[in-house]
């Protein structure tokens, strides 16, 4: 688990810096989408397989697609025609490919490794957070469904155009 | 945490914590911004789980669904502007947004 917590913590530091130095929107997306999968392998090596799942789910699933939707919708112009597009396209690519087949290697390796029971922390299942959310935090989690619903109707009034067609903007 | 100091696990935080301002410092594209808050919000929710594995509590992971809770309003609401911004000025430029009564 040593190694697995150590490759994935490289490979997150590194793509992180990739997406705060690339000129291109799309590109610094792809890599913060595999920087966020590293860390989803940081918290399932720290015992913590719940959040890590979340972590794809929402953060490297929704809240990415949101990104995908609106950079789409701000640069129109990025078609798929001509050759000398593509290839810069496959170049784009090669970077955050990479990183992501370093990941799928660890994976690989830590299957192989540990066999049936993953060695490493012990891990807190979704059980005892489940437990805590709905007793001592009860509080925070409606607070939290208050605020996402303020999201909702902010995030529907602030895209709408002037009167009418309403514009889309999805809620998690 | 047997057998990953949590130090490690707090330095990894803090770097993509600083990483995730310098990008906001310095960056002038406004999707570049509403990114490295996102780095930002992950690099803090890994410091609460960190926190949870060293002491073998849910408190952290449970800190850390408020967190992504909070990122995904935070986004919904970030995005919606920076449309507006967007259809406003045809421009992603923060610098263009910097009067009031746009």
């Amino acid at each position: 688990m040593n190694t697995a917590f150590y490759t994935s913590a490289a490979v997150a530091l590194l793509a992180t810096l990739m997406v705060i130095t690339r000129r291109n929107a799309m590109h610094a997306l792809l890599y913060l989408i595999v920087s966020l999968l590293a860390v989803a392998v940081v918290f399932f090596t720290l015992g913590a397989p719940l959040v890590a799942a979340l972590e794809v789910i929402i953060y490297a699933g929704a809240i990415m697609v949101l990104f995908v939707f609106v950079i789409m919708m701000l640069n129109p112009g990025a078609g798929e025609g001509d050759p000398a597009a593509r290839a810069q396209l496959l170049r784009a690519c090669a970077g955050p490919a990479l990183l992501a087949l370093v990941l799928l290697a660890e994976l690989v390796y830590v299957l192989a490794r540990s066999g049936a029971a993953p060695t490493g922390p012990a891990a807190v299942g979704p059980k005892p957070v489940a437990v805590l959310l709905f007793g001592p935090y009860l509080l925070g989690v409606e607070l939290a469904s208050i605020l996402l619903l303020g999201a909702l109707v902010g995030a529907y009034h602030l895209a709408r155009r002037s009167e009418h067609s309403g514009h889309e903007e999805e809620e998690v | 945490m047997a057998t990953v100091p949590a130090e490690y696990g707090l330095a990894l935080a803090g770097a993509l914590f600083l990483m995730g301002l310098v990008g906001v410092l310095a960056r002038r594209n406004i999707v570049f911004v509403l990114l490295a808050i996102e780095i930002m919000l992950n690099g803090a929710g890994l410091a609460f789980v960190v926190a949870g594995s060293r002491w073998q509590q849910a408190d952290g992971q449970v800190m850390f669904l408020f967190i992504l809770a909070l990122a995904a309003s935070e986004v919904a609401v970030g995005l919606a502007l920076v449309l507006r911004l967007y259809h406003l000025h045809t421009s992603l430029d923060t610098d263009s947004a910097s009067e009031m009564r746009g």
